[in-house]
């Protein structure tokens, strides 16, 4: 479980830390805490899987990747069989079973858009299921911080 | 990019190492001065090729159980407007155009919304569906049930070799 100390420390890096010399002693500051402090309770979260990662969230379309969310109607029957085959590639960033018809969703992350179609047809062709592809037309809002 | 900006991008995507000084640790390893490498991430985050930098956090594990995707149908000429509004919404946390694939997909708005319960999640979905904005627009709602792999937001980029690394 989080103190409210972890909480805070989550809560404040979620915006994201400075950039410079040293960004745990600044972040320290604002908490209240020391450096080793911040520093211990990261490595903490971390190493217990709160947190995945301490990292830079890039801007990947401008970086040449290319992502897209994709949907299948998976017989329930054969959803153990074809989540295996799906997660399986490497391509495939997040999956999750949803309660709709269309019930496995996922999102492809790679470095270029023709592998997407790649990635696509390699899919359909492992499982014998279609794949529908809903690529991003515009981003309104990328929120992702969660109040811990 | 230049051969040396594509390895910090590289060395970066590893994760920022956990001590007092970070960049200095992520200048070693690419042959860039901590001085420099500061600089150039400042950089990325001024014109915003790195959006951010900082914890990636596990929903589930902070307790946030459950998720719905919910879907629009919303008349293109207001797709902006809505767009635009549910972004700004309590407990929404992704808002995005996506393409209708008719007859079986009419929608073309997508949010994520986030909660510790599915009872909470449906209290702010029903909130939404409520509104004078979307109380006329059709809209489905999709309940996560299991979650089987979430890597992270990790890009792939090309290594000097001119291959696929990462990911």
């Amino acid at each position: 479980m989080l103190d409210p100390v972890d909480r805070a420390v989550v809560n404040l890096l979620q915006d994201g830390i400075t950039v410079c010399d040293r960004p745990f002693a600044v972040a320290g500051a604002k908490l209240g805490l020391d450096e080793e402090d911040v520093i211990a309770r990261v490595r903490g979260m971390l190493d217990s899987g709160v947190l995945t990662r301490f990292g830079p969230m890039f801007d990947a379309e401008r970086l040449g990747g290319a992502f897209t969310l994709c949907a299948m109607r998976v017989p329930r029957n054969r959803f153990e069989e074809v989540t295996q085959i799906v997660n399986g590639f490497d391509e495939v960033a997040h999956n999750y079973e949803r309660e709709h018809p269309l019930n496995m969703w996922f999102v492809i992350g790679v470095d270029s858009p023709a592998r997407i179609t790649e990635t696509i047809d390699a899919i359909e062709h492992a499982t014998g299921l279609d794949v529908v592809n809903l690529p991003k037309l515009e981003e309104f809002y990328v929120g992702l911080k969660l109040e811990a | 990019m230049s051969e040396l900006q594509r390895k910090l991008l590289m060395a970066m995507q590893e994760g920022l190492p956990i001590i007092s000084r970070p960049y200095r640790e992520i200048g070693d390893r690419i042959g860039m001065s901590e001085e420099e490498t500061i600089r150039v991430l400042g950089d990325y985050l001024n014109q915003g090729l790195i959006k951010r930098l900082g914890v990636v956090v596990r929903h589930h594990e902070l307790g946030f159980c459950d998720n719905a995707m919910v879907v629009w149908d919303v008349p293109d000429e207001r797709v902006d407007e809505v767009g635009e509004w549910l972004g700004k919404q309590h407990g929404v946390t992704l808002v995005y155009r996506r393409p209708r694939r008719p007859p079986h997909w009419p929608y073309n708005l997508f949010c994520m919304i986030h909660g510790r319960s599915r009872g909470a999640v449906r209290e702010r979905i029903d909130a939404l569906t409520l509104t004078h904005t979307l109380a006329e627009i059709p809209h489905a709602v999709l309940f996560s049930r299991r979650r089987f792999k979430q890597r992270g937001a990790r890009y792939v980029f090309v290594d000097a070799k001119g291959e696929s690394a990462g990911a």
